[in-house]
């Protein structure tokens, strides 16, 4: 029997593997094809203050091996997910993170203080790297002094486990780490989406309505794996993998180069039930090389 | 579980004319369930270039063989590569999907309107709705004679109509021109539409300004077709609401058109 527990600061997972935001709903479209209490964890669909009805459509674009999206952060706003939502979902039996956005620090802040008094949320992931709104999300996150503020400003009232959620769009996404970690971050989970754009030729117009938006899917993922490798040299807080995840041995390789967990999201609109997949093939992994426990395998990697 | 992800068998794959395929696949479990105008997401094998799933209305059900049957109309990469599944390959659905067509009521008098390929949900519709044939008119319109689907046996179903546009078979013109629409739209209780967005606004306007029920399915682009993503959002009366899940049928009330 292997031991795929793994625990983020407060934060205790069954297994190290989480659904990534946005690609999960609030869970419940999940659980209508499985048992989501096999899942490690799930992040939520980003919650901001208020309601944002999201970006105009086109809002995606499938790419070469990924897609681009630009939803814009639509969500009903913080209270609406206290009211509504929460109750629906606060008894599955997996650790529940919530996505916080703002467009402000205070934004920030008003969402994470009320979300303190939801009993059933392991840990909150400050969401400083969305690249499709235009104030907030990104704007903090691609600073070292702009991600440490935010961080900073959350951590004094933050009573959960505070993950940072990085964004790739910078020169040295180390710095960044090293910023958050320094104003209190407990971990950090990386990386958002690559900006990218898509262009209709036969039009001759953009494909998005933002015509920027966000790059997922396997296309990403040697990005990702290499900047996972970066933060995790950098700093000593445990840090979530994630980018084109697809399949158990891509999740190995984030584990292997430092990710003390990892999360699946694009990957999902093609198969729901790929985390499960994930947590099989991790099982079969460290039986077949003789280990017993999943965090034998963070940072794992020979030079 | 009200969805699932199983890997169904191609029995059948026949040309429908020179863009329409008719493929039949066969279940591996008993299939649930499936209302008309529900649809199912198709992973496309064979390559890595198309990333997502295609959606895809259902056409036909049979419980008994396990098998439900799709229209796959050719327009682009996975479309061009489902079309030549062959038989007895496996091919990954994601099922059931979305929120069919209200069916009618037993007195009802119903028009379907259906364009290209979008005809599919209707023929399945009609079908279940079972009416006798007078009580059902189904419009469906074409390009030309060449982009024209056979579907003799439907006509136990209803009164098919056909137009093309170039009046190489039935009307000449435009569904929406059909004489039906534009004179004898009063006459029905219930009114259904799926195919291109001009002509489902049209039916749906039209019908709207009579006051008569009026459904349409949208097909906005998708990535996940089972609510995550929230990439195919409709602005409806209600906010933005996911075509693939609240969708994709839409009563023409909800819709901002």
């Amino acid at each position: 029997m292997v031991d795929l527990h793994v625990r983020i600061h407060n934060l205790e997972l069954k297994n190290p593997v989480m659904t990534a935001s946005g690609t999960c709903g609030y869970g419940e479209e999940l659980a209508d094809f499985y048992d989501i209490s096999k899942l490690g964890g799930m992040v939520l669909k980003g919650i901001t203050p208020r309601n944002r009805d999201g970006n105009p459509t086109s809002r995606m674009a499938e790419t070469a091996s990924g897609m681009l999206n630009t939803v814009g952060l639509q969500n009903k706003g913080v209270e609406d997910f206290i009211h509504t939502i929460y109750p629906r979902i606060k008894d599955y039996e997996t650790s529940l993170i919530v996505n916080v956005n703002g467009s402000t620090l205070d934004e920030y802040v008003e969402v994470t203080e009320k979300i303190n008094e939801l009993e059933k949320i392991s840990a909150i992931e400050l969401n400083i790297s969305c690249p499709n709104v235009k104030k907030g999300g990104m704007a903090f996150g691609v600073t070292p002094e702009g991600a440490g503020s935010v961080t900073r400003a959350v951590r004094k009232v933050c009573t959960k486990t505070l993950i940072v959620k990085l964004s790739p769009n910078v020169t040295d996404i180390a710095e960044i780490a090293r910023a958050v970690e320094d104003q209190g971050a407990d971990s950090v989970s990386l990386i958002n989406t690559l900006l990218g754009m898509a262009v209709n030729a036969e039009k001759q117009i953009p494909v998005l309505s933002t015509i920027t938006g966000g790059l997922s899917g396997p296309a990403i993922k040697p990005v990702a794996l290499r900047m996972t490798w970066q933060v995790a040299k950098a700093v000593n807080i445990p840090v979530i993998g994630m980018g084109g995840i697809k399949n158990a041995t891509d999740a190995i390789e984030f584990l292997l180069v430092g990710a003390s967990a990892i999360q699946v999201g694009t990957a999902l609109f093609t198969d729901p039930f790929i985390p499960l997949k994930i947590i099989d093939g991790i099982k079969d992994y460290l039986n077949r090389h003789g280990l017993d426990s999943v965090k034998s395998l963070t940072g794992r990697l020979q030079m | 579980m009200k969805k699932a992800v199983d890997d169904f068998r191609v029995i059948e794959n026949q040309p429908l004319n020179a863009t329409n395929h008719l493929i039949r696949l066969r279940s591996p479990v008993p299939l649930p369930e499936i209302y008309p105008g529900q649809f199912v997401n198709v992973r496309i094998n064979h390559t890595d270039e198309v990333f997502l799933r295609r959606p895809f209305s259902v056409f036909d059900i049979d419980y008994k063989a396990q098998t439900l049957s799709l229209i796959v109309k050719i327009l682009g990469k996975g479309s061009t590569i489902l079309s030549r599944a062959r038989s007895s390959e496996e091919i990954s659905l994601i099922y059931p999907l979305g929120k069919g067509f209200t069916l009618p009521g037993r007195k009802d008098r119903i028009l379907l309107v259906g364009g290209g390929s979008g005809i599919a949900p209707l023929m399945f519709l009609a079908k279940t709705a079972g009416l006798p044939v007078d009580q059902t008119d189904i419009i469906l319109g074409f390009r030309n004679v060449e982009d024209s689907i056979e579907l003799k046996e439907y006509t136990k179903y209803g009164s098919i109509h056909r137009t093309t546009e170039d009046g190489s078979r039935g009307v000449k013109g435009r569904a929406t021109e059909h004489p039906l629409i534009s004179r004898d739209l009063g006459l029905f209780d219930k009114i259904y539409a799926c195919g291109p967005l001009p002509m489902m606004k049209a039916v749906g306007i039209a019908a709207k300004k009579k006051k008569i029920f009026c459904e349409v399915s949208l097909e906005n682009e998708m990535a996940c077709g089972y609510g995550t993503c929230l990439c195919c959002i409709e602005p409806t009366t209600k906010g933005n609401l996911r075509v693939c899940t609240d969708g994709p049928v839409f009563n023409m009330n909800l819709l901002q058109w």
